[in-house]
């Protein structure tokens, strides 16, 4: 149900963004969507990508900080209040969201999160008639 | 005003035969009572008699911190312990601290020290003199309170904290005099300011201050919103404690009480004296001490000594504003802080690698110490998927600090390999305080 989300820690310094980019243009590994959450010091570029396997091991042997976490990718109709129908679920059942994103695939609004409770967070997916994008369906998207 | 006319303004010549006596009874009581002593001297082929005149200070050895350290806590004590009447203590690079010990004699001179700063000050009898030192193990509180009395002032025993009452008791006694750190002369300030109390309701009129570096910026800033005249006392405990020497009303230079604590200043690399007007290394002779008497004792501050003649009518010789350190301690808030201590928390945490850069800056007149630490390759290839286990290590590694050094520190994570390698261990420090 999940889908995998590559974090990348970054000190606040001109051109190390570039670099993680870099490394993952020259593999031909497109992005699919980005974030940077960052404090004075430092940020994590959070990344969807078209094949998060291959681009973890392409920046790990690079030496970036980087590691593949499983977030929730869930599909919603481009109209406005959607989001927040969705978030109110989880609200409702106690789930917690640690962070959250979201953007527009091919006419579809896709939100990223990650909750600390993703046993849970299934459980409420099922039961709402939400819908989580599949990894491979993103991929087919783009 | 000068409290004793008889030592303060005493001829040149007569202070070196003055100097020359103490010293030789000096060597001869350290040769006599302190094995530590005896043994150096003997391995130099030395005796008292060898020692005549204070230009022979120079054929003596050198002490240091470590010392002190080495033969913790009453190694270096010449006085019988039924002698000892007061002992402080001040903070160490690790561990042990310096212990200084007190005969009933060297508070007496210390008071007759301090009541010669406070003179020089303008305090006299009538005078209502806040001691906002810190009392304690420190030195500070107990040896200014100590020369007030001596001097005959009402001593006001303030210590730190509490500024609030404090303020209020400086407004409604009527003081006139402060001893503290110029930078709590600064947070006073500030609390009248919140008080809504004006420099105008207050009579102060003197502020002595010490125990870290502060430049004229700050002086200029003490004065005026205080509505005081501000000036340097300097001492360090291993010598006495604040006393040793003291600004007058000409303030270019602090006037050492000589007849006690003879100053030398050396080249700190190799070791030679340096003529007077040469900036190096301060190291003082204690030569009237009884519990803790110390030969050539490098105090490590970098200042120079001026002889010129002084419009305020003393004789004594001055020492100029010390300038840095030629030892890596630094001197935040008044609090000794050894990059080691810092090194030592750091490497005792399994995440931080070491490599590390300390910040020194002056904020507002307060000292900041920012500390910057590697984490391990190991630590930092498990990934962050968020930057709550960085910031939670950031604080863990703070809340270490303070306990280690007494004194808060913000402290930052990088990136293996983001902190600058170098050779010297200077280069981890970047003191950006600048002191004019």
């Amino acid at each position: 149900m999940t889908i995998h989300q590559l974090s990348v820690f970054i000190e606040n310094k001109s051109g190390t963004l570039v670099k993680v980019l870099k490394l993952l243009k020259d593999e031909g590994i497109q992005l699919i969507a980005s974030t940077i959450a960052d404090t004075a010091e430092y940020g994590i570029c959070r990344i969807i990508c078209s094949e998060p396997a291959r681009a973890f091991e392409v920046l790990k042997s690079a030496g970036v900080a980087v590691t593949l976490t499983e977030v929730f990718a869930i599909e919603l109709d481009n109209m406005p209040g959607r989001a927040a129908d969705a978030i109110e679920i989880f609200a409702n059942e106690g789930i917690s969201i640690a962070y959250l994103y979201s953007f527009l695939l091919a006419g579809k609004g896709i939100l990223i999160f990650r909750t600390d409770n993703p046993v849970r967070a299934v459980e409420v997916i099922n039961g709402s008639g939400l819908h989580a994008v599949p990894e491979k369906d993103l991929s087919k998207l783009l | 005003m000068i409290w004793n006319e008889v030592k303060e303004t005493m001829s040149r010549d007569e202070m070196c035969e003055l100097q020359g006596r103490r010293l030789h009874k000096l060597v001869s009581y350290v040769y006599h009572n302190t094995p530590f002593y005896r043994r150096k001297l003997q391995e130099m082929d030395l005796t008292p008699d060898d020692i005549r005149t204070i230009d022979d200070i120079v054929k003596l050895p050198f002490t240091t911190k470590q010392d002190l350290r080495d033969n913790y806590p009453f190694g270096l004590q010449a006085a019988p312990q039924s002698e000892i009447i007061r002992i402080h203590a001040s903070s160490g690079t690790t561990g042990h601290p310096t212990i200084v010990g007190y005969t009933r004699k060297d508070i007496s001179v210390w008071s007759e020290c301090m009541a010669r700063c406070l003179t020089s000050y303008g305090i006299t009898r009538g005078d209502i003199f806040s001691v906002a030192y810190g009392y304690g193990l420190f030195t500070g509180g107990l040896g200014v309170h100590y020369g007030v009395e001596n001097l005959g002032a009402a001593v006001l025993p303030a210590s730190t904290g509490n500024t609030e009452k404090h303020v209020l008791l400086l407004r409604d006694l009527g003081a006139t005099g402060i001893a503290c750190t110029p930078s709590y002369a600064l947070h006073l300030a500030e609390t009248m300011d919140r008080l809504g109390i004006s420099k105008d309701s207050l009579k102060l009129r003197v502020g002595a201050f010490g125990a870290e570096p502060w430049t004229e910026n700050m002086r200029a800033e003490i004065e005026g919103r205080l509505g005081i005249k501000a000036f340097n006392l300097y001492g360090l405990s291993e010598i006495m404690g604040p006393c040793v020497s003291y600004e007058c009303s000409a303030q270019n230079g602090s006037h050492i009480n000589e007849d006690h604590y003879f100053p030398e200043i050396i080249d700190p690399s190799t070791l030679k004296p340096l003529p007077v007007g040469r900036q190096g290394e301060l190291v003082f002779t204690t030569l009237t001490k009884e519990g803790l008497p110390l030969i050539r004792y490098r105090t490590r501050d970098l200042t120079s000594l001026d002889d010129t003649p002084c419009s305020c009518g003393r004789t004594s010789i001055k020492m100029t504003k010390v300038v840095g350190r030629s030892d890596d301690m630094l001197i935040i808030r008044g609090i000794n802080v050894f990059p080691s201590q810092v090194e030592s928390v750091l490497l005792d945490m399994p995440e931080c690698a070491p490599y590390y850069k300390l910040m020194v800056d002056r904020v507002d007149n307060l000292d900041t110490l920012t500390v910057q630490v590697e984490v391990r390759q190991e630590y930092f290839d498990q990934g962050f998927d968020t930057l709550t286990p960085i910031t939670e290590l950031e604080k863990r590694i703070a809340s270490r600090l303070k306990n280690v050094l007494s004194i808060g520190s913000k402290v930052q994570v990088k990136a293996p390999g983001s902190i600058e390698r170098s050779e010297g261990k200077s280069k981890f420090v970047i003191d950006n305080r600048i002191l004019k």
